[in-house]
């Protein structure tokens, strides 16, 4: 890593998401060795090897997974760490990794993340989630679905917004993730059919919510003066930055600002020099549809509780203003917990370097935020196309 | 039972308590929460539950009035609780009943001897 270098990505690769055959180790390595042929890099290059990954212990019985992924691919020695950070696990992966780089501890680090998780029943799933949640919180059955039908009502309430604005974030989503062929889901879904779906969290209902997934994602990073050894074609980490908010939800002030979303898109601003204004596509973490909104404004995209008056415009189609969720989101693509950050950033670099083929748009500044539990703890990247 | 706030040096108060404030100040003293009413921020009806937990499960965001017990500093403080039925509006008022057990212990995934599983249903006055 020399004074002037920039830490670049120059392979990405995601597996099929959705209910999978295969375990854990199984689709770690899959996605790992795709990554490595995208970017034709040789596992014995790879010096740090991250794996965000958040619940295969208490899934799956399965822990260690930075090592069995090392082994599997043929990356030994390579130093490996298992990343958690809940759901943003992915997003603090690529944190990891860029340091990694940065630091010039490494001139070549592999990042998975992935989970199993479509064994388990639903309650089960969601039980597992909410183990994060304080005991008071725990004790009352709260899960991360009722913290969004909680704070939906709210936001609908204080803004006077329609219910359907959170029905178009889910259609809109569906509609990308048609062209997306690793999606879970690519099927076009309607206002109406999401308004007649079955009330999960009062006033928020099951289209607006994202699935229980499968998966696994990838990326590969190294100085930009390594990357130009291997291609043309590769994006740059302009920023990246990370907060947290408090653990108990109800504590926050405001309970339609979510503190850490707003800290790490300032930070990854200014570490970037890129506003708000700058950005062509986001990726932003819809694990349900009111999630959108909180990370437009958080961001900057929108002001407070205006977020529902741009969807209702258009301005986060594909070919909106500000594309959003051009890979269908978590909504549509699915949710494997510790691969959902490392997908977003896949989306991000396919968009950068013109590999989004269908989902393509105009785009030299693409930014993802990751969100982990309910605004817990939340990453934001903003990667740009490089020149 | 009770249903203890925690005020801090700084002025600040939380339900639950922790051992700083979030500026990071010292415990000075408690407020039993469950001899006050709570007026409805937010609510939802859950019909997803997890193991152990009733459904359909009716939550509300609810925010105590204090001003009365404080003498400066922050005068409310919210708390996440479950409420007897669905039948609710946000500003409500509301006042706590007793229940023994808010979650079956164990059913879940969460240790049942690292915490406390009975507490406060609420319920409109």
């Amino acid at each position: 890593m020399t004074e002037s270098d920039r830490v670049a990505v120059i392979g990405a690769s995601m597996t099929q998401f959705g209910q999978r055959e295969e375990w854990i180790q199984e689709l770690l390595a899959e996605a790992g060795l795709d990554c490595l042929e995208d970017a034709g890099v040789d596992a014995d290059e790879i010096e740090h090897l991250y794996v965000s990954n958040m619940t295969s212990g208490e899934f799956e019985g399965m822990t260690g997974v930075m090592n069995a992924l090392a082994h599997d691919i043929g990356a030994l020695p390579a130093y490996t760490q298992r990343v958690d950070q809940t759901s943003s696990s992915g997003g603090a992966g690529i944190y990891a990794a860029w340091q990694s780089i940065q630091s010039g501890a490494s001139e070549m680090t592999l990042l998975v993340g992935g989970e199993k998780m479509t064994h388990r029943t639903t309650g089960e799933a969601t039980d597992i989630i909410a183990s994060i949640t304080h005991p008071v919180e725990y004790t009352a059955g709260v899960t991360l679905p009722s913290f969004a039908g909680l704070t939906a009502r709210h936001y609908l309430e204080r803004f006077d917004a329609p219910r359907e604005s959170l029905a178009k974030v889910a259609s809109k989503n569906h509609r990308n993730g048609v062209d997306n062929p690793h999606a879970q889901f690519q099927k076009e879904v309607d206002v109406e059919t999401i308004l007649d779906s079955p009330i999960v969290a009062d006033p928020l209902r099951l289209y607006d919510f994202c699935p229980i997934t499968d998966g696994s994602a990838a990326m590969l990073f190294c100085p930009e003066s390594v990357a130009q050894e291997y291609t043309d074609e590769y994006a740059i980490v302009a920023g990246v930055d990370g907060a947290t908010d408090t653990h108990v939800v109800h504590e926050r002030e405001d309970p339609t600002v979510m503190g850490g979303v707003v800290e790490s898109g300032q930070g990854a601003y200014e570490m970037s020099g890129y506003g708000p204004e700058d950005v062509d596509v986001a990726e932003l973490h819809d694990m349900f549809t009111i999630l959108e909104f909180l990370q437009m404004e958080g961001l900057g995209f929108a002001e407070q509780g205006e977020a529902w008056e741009l969807v209702e415009e258009g301005y986060t189609e594909r070919d909106g203003e500000l594309p959003v969720n051009t890979s269908g989101g978590l909504k549509s693509k699915g949710h494997p917990l510790g691969a959902s950050g490392v997908a977003q950033g896949v989306e991000i670099y396919e968009q950068l370097v013109g590999e989004a083929g269908d989902r393509q748009v105009e785009a030299d500044v693409g930014l993802c935020c990751n969100v982990g539990g309910f605004g817990n703890c939340v990453i934001t990247t903003i990667m740009e196309a490089a020149r | 039972m009770t249903m203890e706030a925690t005020r801090y040096d700084d002025g600040t108060i939380s339900y639950p308590g922790h051992p700083r404030s979030r500026n990071g100040a010292e415990p000075v003293g408690t407020i039993d929460l469950s001899e006050h009413t709570a007026e409805v921020v937010t609510w939802t009806t859950s019909t997803a539950t997890p193991p152990g937990i009733r459904e359909p499960n009716h939550l509300a965001i609810v925010e105590f009035d204090v001003g009365e017990v404080v003498e400066d500093g922050e005068t409310s403080v919210r708390a996440l609780v479950q409420l007897t039925d669905g039948d609710i509006e946000t500003g409500d008022e509301v006042e706590p009943v007793y229940t023994e057990k808010l979650r079956e212990p164990g059913a879940g995934i969460r240790e049942p001897d690292s915490q406390d599983w009975d507490g406060y249903r609420f319920e409109p006055v």
